[in-house]
């Protein structure tokens, strides 16, 4: 039971942060429909920059300051280079995101060098915040949930509150009516894109010194977010927060188990000769197979229901 | 590319022409490039232009964009050397010529599995669910030591057994020979597979895949038979550089590899048959001279991509075939000036950025903050060295931007007097 619970809060936090990423990419995607390939490597500049900024200023400022350069930078990228190579079709745009994806992580080698940065939490968030039996959940964790919570109802309430939400929704499905209308949608496109990268940067400044702010950080997590997003289905906002909860509490749950399919065999009253091919086969462990479970999820997925958990159309 | 019925005797010599002397000159080039570096360079272009003529395939004829082809030539490179290691065992008995055919059909097998849940979609989806089969063979590949052979890879020796006409394969001469026969073979059955009814469909279903399934072709069906035939080519590159190396890690499934592939056959050109060869050959070869001279080359080959992607979406082969008209009107010189010119301000700029990326390099991830530049010793810490770079870098882009309104008053000129032409 305590490990349970404590595993389940570990992976809610992890898939709430998930989310962070899945939300901006969703929201790019069924926009623009542009598979933002780097949006994990502004993941990466989020925490990276935070690393930079917190050196001098703390972290409390750098968790503002942090999000909003790498929101300008996405903005920046969509003026001059996605708008550019739109016109050509999709797959350069594909391959542009790609490249810039390549061209982030040999950046971020050549100012931070490979190795990881020392990015810690800060001290006044350093300690235990609650204890289930006798493990000790930690409040860093909580204030990462408690970060992507205001991030997603701050969404919620922007896309549908607001005016420019009510204009973004009708972009979505009535570029053409909108711009009709007299709003200017490729400047809600630009918005969109620095938002989404800027959510993304925000959950690099709270996610990088949780786990490690590394140049491979951004490639670790890009696979899993596009598991994410099609597990959701393509472009559904509600399908992607259901998404990364599961994989978060999946892959948190997989890491955490200490046996091996042999034992769980063992349970069920199966016995395996030891030495045999099958017995190696099943002899690796849950654990060993947490990087692997969320792609195997994704391929499932496609083969029993190709337009994902939420979904509404084929491709 | 069209198919004339009746083909005029001079351009019948031309196709065979275009055949015959590139073959000829792969035969003679260890005369010419002895030593033991240069043939690895060429053993490692011969399998590299093979995967990625396979890559394109799918890119360039199918519209697919894969970001996980590295694993069908990966786990052709494993059966492959696992094929090698049980012939030297003496366990099963095969010629070492033919082991890249194991790799091939590996590779096609994996294709067949793996190709059916990835064609189900075309488009994004395909490349997101590419990409995702990817990392999951990766992530397998350190899950299944039995296999893939763990951090140290499986290792093997092509030396097993006397093979035909006393070939052994122990000199990397002979080895060099089996890449380029196995390339040329590859080459022309992909050629000639452009110009089959299934060559054409993949065309079809890349431009317009409602179209194609209205004239009876499942689009599906199509993607799946060219996934699994890039799969089969791309298993012999596997197969051949498990020959060539005599080892296989896990590297050769990884995502850097599949991005690789994916980049030569892009700055080759993917809209071309042509394209992928100059990019295999291009990219292998600045891979070797670039990162014996910087640690930050891969930066460089990310900056010439993505400019690629910007300036020119048809790779190389496209500026080539661009230029096609205006060499046949013999037009060349008049455009060729403001060429020159836009070359010597885009190398002024071009500079300014090399003196920029390797400041801050040596400022922050060397130990060493003097670097020689041009048989100048310069120092980082110093303010001249960065100062020269952005002025070269500010000069370099007006020249640039001054070259380029040349270069386009150029092009309208001869546009206008081409036009003109065809209508005298």
């Amino acid at each position: 039971m305590e490990f349970f619970l404590i595993s389940l809060m570990h992976g809610i936090s992890f898939g709430l942060l998930l989310f962070m990423l899945s939300s901006g990419l969703t929201l790019i995607l069924s926009m623009m429909g542009v598979l933002n390939f780097a949006h994990a490597s502004f993941y990466m500049l989020g925490a990276y920059f935070a690393y930079q900024v917190s050196h001098y200023v703390g972290f409390w400022p750098a968790l503002i300051i942090a999000p909003l350069i790498v929101a300008a930078l996405g903005a920046a990228v969509e003026r001059f280079g996605l708008r550019r190579v739109h016109k050509y079709g999709h797959v350069p745009e594909l391959l542009f995101t790609f490249g810039l994806a390549f061209l982030i992580e040999e950046i971020v080698h050549i100012i931070w060098g490979r190795a990881p940065v020392d990015y810690q939490i800060p001290a006044a968030l350093d300690f235990t915040l609650f204890k289930i039996y006798s493990t000790s959940f930690p409040a860093y964790k909580g204030f990462m949930m408690l970060i992507s919570l205001l991030m997603m109802v701050g969404l919620w309430l922007m896309i549908t509150r607001t005016r420019i939400g009510l204009i973004i929704q009708a972009s979505i499905t009535h570029p053409q009516m909108v711009e009709a209308l007299g709003h200017n949608v490729t400047r809600v496109f630009m918005l969109v894109f620095g938002v989404g990268c800027g959510l993304a940067g925000l959950a690099g400044v709270i996610g990088g010194n949780a786990f490690v702010t590394e140049p491979s950080m951004a490639a670790t997590l890009g696979g899993i977010v596009f598991v994410v997003i099609v597990l959701g289905g393509l472009g559904s906002l509600t399908g992607a927060f259901i998404a990364s909860l599961l994989v978060g509490i999946i892959q948190t749950f997989s890491i955490a188990v200490d046996a091996s399919f042999l034992d769980v065999l063992a349970k069920i009253g199966i016995a395996l000769q030891p030495g045999s091919q099958l017995h190696n086969f099943f002899s690796i462990k849950i654990s060993q197979t947490a990087n692997v479970l969320p792609f195997l999820l994704m391929v499932l997925m496609l083969i029993v229901r190709p337009r994902g958990i939420m979904g509404t159309r084929e491709s | 590319m069209s198919a004339v019925p009746q083909i005029p005797a001079q351009n019948l010599a031309i196709r065979w022409g275009t055949w015959i002397v590139p073959a000829i000159l792969v035969a003679l080039l260890p005369l010419f490039f002895k030593s033991g570096f240069a043939i690895n360079a060429l053993n490692e272009i011969g399998i590299m232009i093979i995967f990625a003529l396979s890559y394109n395939m799918l890119l360039g004829q199918s519209g697919m964009l894969s970001f996980g082809h590295a694993v069908y030539s990966g786990i052709g490179a494993y059966i492959a050397i696992h094929a090698l290691n049980l012939i030297g065992k003496g366990s099963f008995s095969f010629p070492v010529t033919l082991v890249p055919l194991i790799g091939g059909l590996a590779g096609m097998l994996c294709g067949v599995i793996l190709g059916y849940v990835s064609t189900k979609r075309a488009g994004t989806t395909f490349a997101m669910i590419s990409m995702g089969i990817g990392e999951m063979v990766a992530a397998c590949s350190l899950m299944f030591p039995a296999f893939f052979g763990g951090e140290a890879g499986i290792s093997s020796n092509r030396m097993t057994t006397p093979g035909w006409f006393g070939i052994t394969y122990g000199p990397s001469v002979e080895v060099y020979y089996l890449i380029a026969a196995w390339m040329l073979l590859a080459v022309l059955a992909m050629y000639a597979l452009t110009h089959t009814p299934l060559g054409r469909m993949m065309n079809a279903v890349r431009d317009n895949p409602e179209r194609a399934e209205f004239v009876g072709y499942n689009p599906q069906r199509v993607r799946y038979l060219a996934m699994i035939l890039a799969g089969f080519f791309a298993g012999i590159a596997g197969g051949l550089s498990a020959i060539n190396y005599e080892i296989v890690t896990a590297e050769a499934v990884g995502a850097v590899r599949s991005g690789n592939v994916l980049v030569m056959a892009f700055i080759g050109g993917m809209g071309q048959f042509f394209g992928p060869i100059i990019g295999a050959v291009l990219m292998v070869f600045l891979g070797l001279t670039l990162s014996g001279i910087t640690k930050a080359w891969l930066f460089y080959f990310g900056l010439l991509f993505l400019s690629m992607v910007l300036f020119a979406p048809g790779g190389l082969s496209g500026l080539i075939m661009l230029h096609q008209p205006i060499w046949r009107a013999k037009l060349m010189s008049r455009i060729a000036p403001s060429y020159v010119a836009a070359l010597l301000a885009g190398l002024v700029a071009f500079s300014g950025v090399i003196g920029l990326v390797e400041l801050t390099y040596r400022r922050l991830a060397e130990a060493d903050h003097k670097m020689k530049f041009f048989g100048m010793v310069v120092d980082a810490e110093q303010p001249l060295g960065w100062i020269a770079a952005l002025i070269l870098l500010a000069v370099g882009a007006w020249l640039c931007k001054m070259a380029w309104a040349k270069v386009s008053d150029a092009w309208r000129d001869i546009t206008l007097q081409l036009q003109g032409g065809k209508k005298a």
